[in-house]
């Protein structure tokens, strides 16, 4: 399974995911930079990211907590996610998204 | 649940507050503490066992650090023998176990500066002018000082100060101004309830038209909005115009995709709070990608006296967790022990067995 990132510079790689991994898990965990400081609870907006359109009705929808979590996060646009709230499974194998302002580690 | 974007507003209660004293007068203790947050509440314990007193200092208004600010309700499964504990729970029993050692706390400020005196002690100021004075300081800062998220903005910087504000200090400053408040959260709210008496014009930006904020604030703000004491936008900030520092007008992204110009003398964007090293990256301490390397035997910096344990530090092998942190607290306390008290023998003792470790505990 792989997911297509691009980072804030614009430089897009493929990263081999694991079912049941959390996208900013992943994008993390190959070393892109991503600053997730709340570490995956869904309390800080910092894995902020744009999911390419075709993919966006396969996610399951965001929750109250996680739209509400978005207001702290810089130039929201409908296709707006937290990394941390999608969870890699099969079907989603090719995923694509792009990490959005305010994201980039210090 | 104290949302993240609460920053310098209506905060909880203090648990121990104090008088700033002056550098004539300072604070005097065994240990300084930078930072509040689990790592460095249980090394007030560990010092604590070895009768040395600590200060804390955070720029939080209560302890807890990131396990009180970002997620206290949420739960952590990797602390021994807790099989699932929150991060309030977690805090709050720190601060029970600690209790018997009389920590003090400095809150809602800054640690500055950090020099040393030739005495051979440090001495502590943080923004708020407190000054605390000891020969061992250990900054247990994790990922830094909270401070104010600031909008990806274009030359957002050479307006700040001037144009734009993270936090109000003073309202006064703002009356009959032109203002945009920016945010949905309670700081948003708050602030755009309070100044809109006295500013010329508030406009809040927010980029959807519904807010996490109180309830109760957001049908006061909609109630001046239908008045026509305020303007509220659906979109967010695009550009700032006016020669910087000076601030005279916003171009915004509407929701539905159009464009629009706000006379503006200031911006107040409120979106949270994110961590910063901060004033810790001028103490003097050699650094590694924003991290302070250490021993693994003392957990010592490059500064002997100063030492630093938590998410903080950087050595081989290092792991992020609460409990790595625990650990580089009690071996950190031995080396402490012996630099305040080099004419002392250090004997190490167990809770469980040692009478006198259990009166000071209180529990014999």
């Amino acid at each position: 399974m792989r997911i297509v990132v691009t980072d804030q510079k614009g430089e897009t790689r493929e990263l081999e995911a694991l079912d049941g991994w959390r996208v900013m898990e992943i994008i993390r965990d190959w070393g892109l930079p991503i600053k997730a400081e709340c570490g995956g609870a869904c309390s800080c907006a910092t894995c902020h990211v744009y999911v390419e359109e075709a993919w966006l009705d396969r996610l399951v929808p965001p929750t109250e907590e996680e739209i509400e979590m978005l207001d702290g996060a810089f130039e929201v646009e409908d296709n707006s996610r937290l990394s941390c709230q999608i969870l890699m499974r099969p079907d989603l194998d090719g995923l694509a998204v792009t990490l959005a302002p305010g994201t980039e580690p210090d | 649940m104290q949302r993240p974007d609460d920053t310098g507003f209506a905060l909880g209660p203090a648990v121990t507050s104090d008088e700033p004293m002056t550098a004539s007068d300072p604070h005097s203790t065994d240990v300084i503490i930078v930072g509040a947050g689990p790592v460095g509440l249980f090394a007030v314990f560990e010092l604590g066992l070895l009768d040395l007193k600590a200060h804390l200092v955070d720029i939080l208004d209560r302890p807890g650090g990131q396990c009180a600010e970002l997620y206290p309700e949420k739960p952590i499964y990797d602390i021994p023998a807790l099989p699932v504990v929150s991060g309030q729970e977690l805090t709050d029993r720190l601060m029970r176990q600690i209790e018997p050692f009389h920590p003090v706390f400095h809150l809602a400020q800054m640690a500055e500066r950090l020099e040393k005196l030739d005495s051979g002690k440090w001495r502590l100021t943080t923004d708020l002018g407190t000054v605390i004075e000891a020969p061992v300081v250990v900054i247990a800062a994790g990922g830094g000082s909270f401070t104010p998220k600031k909008p990806p903005i274009p030359d957002i910087e050479s307006y700040e100060g001037e144009g734009v504000f993270y936090a109000v200090r003073q309202m006064d400053r703002f009356r009959g101004k032109r203002l945009v408040i920016a945010g949905g959260g309670d700081s948003a709210l708050d602030w755009t309830l309070n100044l809109a008496p006295i500013a010329e014009r508030v406009t809040l930006v927010h980029r959807r038209d519904d807010f996490r904020a109180a309830p109760d604030s957001v049908n006061k703000m909609r109630a001046l909005v239908a008045a026509g004491q305020m303007d509220l936008k659906i979109g967010q900030v695009a550009e700032l115009k006016g020669p910087p520092p000076r601030l005279e007008a916003i171009r915004l992204k509407l929701a539905d995709k159009s464009e629009e110009i706000v006379a503006a003398d200031h911006l107040l964007p409120f979106f949270g709070l994110t961590m910063k090293l901060g004033p810790v990256a001028d103490f003097g301490l050699n650094l590694h990608e924003n991290l302070i390397p250490v021993d693994t035997e003392k957990f010592e910096t490059s500064e002997p006296t100063v030492f630093a344990i938590g998410d903080i530090n950087h050595y081989p092998g290092k792991l992020k967790l609460i409990l790595s942190g625990f650990h580089e607290a009690a071996l950190m306390a031995q080396q402490a022990f012996r630099y305040v008290h080099p004419d002392k023998r250090l004997r190490f003792q167990y809770t469980t067995s040692s009478t006198d470790l259990q009166k000071k505990l209180g529990v014999a």
